[in-house]
């Protein structure tokens, strides 16, 4: 059980939330997040947006009972964090696009930010796809070198794979996967991270199963994260 | 001094609380998160002949009150189970129920006879799978098809058997009085309801298999009355679940007549669910000056 310090409102349906937890989370990692007692039964899994060790920020959208419950939490209100689960980006250098759309925008700034942390020669650039707002567009110009934005717009027509090295990508399966086709036959290695419905977070319960060229995996387990050809390559 | 611990068809639980099948994969995911080994026992991920993929599409969707899922059996097959998992599983100091399910009699039939050679605490024949030679409705819906089913792998199983049925059933009191004469151990009982959910945007059903199965506080009230309507009937023990998801709900059930009782979907909830259940149950115990869990045993 951790505590509110922070729950801010950025746009419509999208908010910022900092609650206190000792962690040692990583990038693309996530928690299972409730603020209620039995119902709704589930708990929500949320992207980590940035950490320390004493507190989490976590991005997220209103789009549905849990998240709008989300929406009224104050400061000092209590919150249930499980986690960190599931695995993280892998740690990468060179010339590195972080690429999101919606509420997927969400693990690139920690995953930013530890890359330019684990080699400060990286080059590392973000891309923000968003249907009609744009969000936290000096908070990414903090932690990468290029900010790209797009509004209404497909993000993903805004990336020349072959500059990278390396493509990270969270959001929409259509935009995930046309990203991949767009990358397969260029030298830039791509790693998606899936968004499938959870239920217990920790590969129990087996709903999260995402097939993939080595069989079944667990998207809150084995993944978040897995090399895009292992998801998309198999279609 | 109260005493949380049963006996259920002659094994020792150290106390009624089983996290039931589907719900914990074998034990190795909650293991991770908090004890398990204070529980009573664990109920394995649904087992099958072979390995299963599991269902396509959307599998988990939420109700009020409840969930919806449609996994569809995905498992890793007996034989795999045997060899990666259930070493591990009888490391534990917990009652090892290992849930098997098929699709056709034969498939029931070898799954079994392979785990004859191992040990094991109990069966649990799941005869809620649709059953491939009657088009697909599930064995577990006609008291004479079940019966088939239950008195073949009775012949064949050397272990404890605990049949667990579904609340579709027909009529379940007839069924478990069908288990009880094909000679059963025990009775788990219920599994999910079989449910539909639709998505009124794309006007299709949310699930690719149309119906699934309805579990969560929702379904407790029924199921509770299934557990009373049999335990009145037969002799053998009941693992009684059905949305349990607090010990009070779990004394209820041991009120209703069950023996053990089995938490699934509340782990979702909270992952040491089943924990906060067997500790509540023994603080009840002793606050209501309660040796044994027979004193309340069926009383309603």
């Amino acid at each position: 059980m951790g505590k509110i310090i922070w729950n801010r409102q950025l746009s419509k349906d999208f908010f910022l939330m900092k609650a206190e937890e000792k962690n040692n989370a990583e990038m693309g990692q996530f928690y299972m997040l409730r603020a209620w007692d039995k119902f709704p039964v589930l708990s929500r899994p949320i992207s980590i947006f940035d950490r320390d060790e004493e507190s989490v920020v976590f991005l997220y959208k209103a789009i549905g009972e849990g998240t709008e419950r989300f929406t009224k939490l104050k400061e000092g209100d209590e919150i249930t964090l499980e986690g960190p689960h599931g695995n993280t980006f892998p740690k990468i250098e060179g010339r590195i696009a972080l690429v999101g759309g919606g509420v997927g925008i969400a693990p690139f700034y920690l995953t930013a930010k530890t890359l330019k942390e684990y080699n400060p020669g990286s080059v590392v650039d973000v891309y923000l796809g968003f249907s009609d707002t744009a969000l936290l567009e000096k908070e990414y110009k903090e932690v990468a070198d290029e900010v790209h934005i797009n509004v209404g717009g497909y993000i993903i027509e805004d990336i020349d794979p072959n500059r990278y090295d390396y493509v990270l990508t969270c959001g929409p399966m259509i935009m995930m996967r046309l990203l991949y086709q767009k990358c397969k036959d260029t030298r830039a290695g791509i790693y998606v991270s899936m968004e499938n419905r959870l239920a217990c977070g920790v590969g129990a319960c087996l709903v999260c199963t995402c097939k993939t060229s080595g069989g079944n995996k667990k998207v809150c387990k084995d993944g978040p994260v897995f090399p895009g050809e292992e998801v998309f390559g198999i279609e | 001094m109260s005493n949380t611990k049963v006996d259920f068809a002659g094994v020792a639980f150290k106390n009624p609380v089983v996290l039931a099948s589907g719900t914990c994969g074998f034990g190795r995911e909650f293991g991770g998160i908090f004890d398990i080994e204070k529980l009573g026992g664990i109920s394995s991920k649904g087992l099958t002949l072979c390995a299963r993929d599991g269902n396509e599409g959307i599998r988990i969707w939420e109700t009020p009150s409840g969930i919806m899922n449609s996994v569809g059996m995905e498992n890793p097959g007996v034989h795999s189970f045997a060899e990666q998992d259930l070493e591990w599983i009888n490391s534990l100091n917990l009652v090892n129920i290992v849930n098997v399910g098929g699709h056709c009699c034969e498939d029931y039939l070898e799954a079994v006879e392979y785990l004859n050679q191992f040990l094991v605490d109990f069966i649990e024949l799941n005869i809620s799978c649709p059953n491939v030679k009657s088009g697909g409705m599930n064995f577990g819906i006609k008291t004479e098809v079940a019966r088939e089913i239950v008195r073949e792998v009775r012949k064949l199983c050397k272990h404890r058997l605990t049949i667990k049925l579904s609340p579709n059933a027909e009529d379940i009191v007839s069924l478990a009085e069908m288990c009880e004469a094909e000679g059963a151990d025990g009775i788990s009982m219920v599994n999910t309801f079989l449910a539909l959910a639709i998505d009124i945007k794309k006007k299709k059903p949310v699930f690719n298999n149309v119906y699934a199965g309805l579990s969560g506080p929702a379904i407790k009230p029924v199921a509770l009355r299934m557990v009373n309507q049999v335990a009145k009937r037969v002799r053998i023990p009941i693992m009684g679940m059905g949305g349990i998801a607090s010990w009070m709900d779990a004394i209820e059930f041991i009120m209703a007549g069950a023996t053990v009782i089995q938490v699934g979907t509340a782990s979702f909830i909270k992952p040491d669910m089943g924990l906060a259940i067997a500790e509540g149950i023994r603080n009840y115990m002793e606050s209501n000056k309660i040796y044994d869990l027979k004193e309340i045993r069926g009383i309603i």
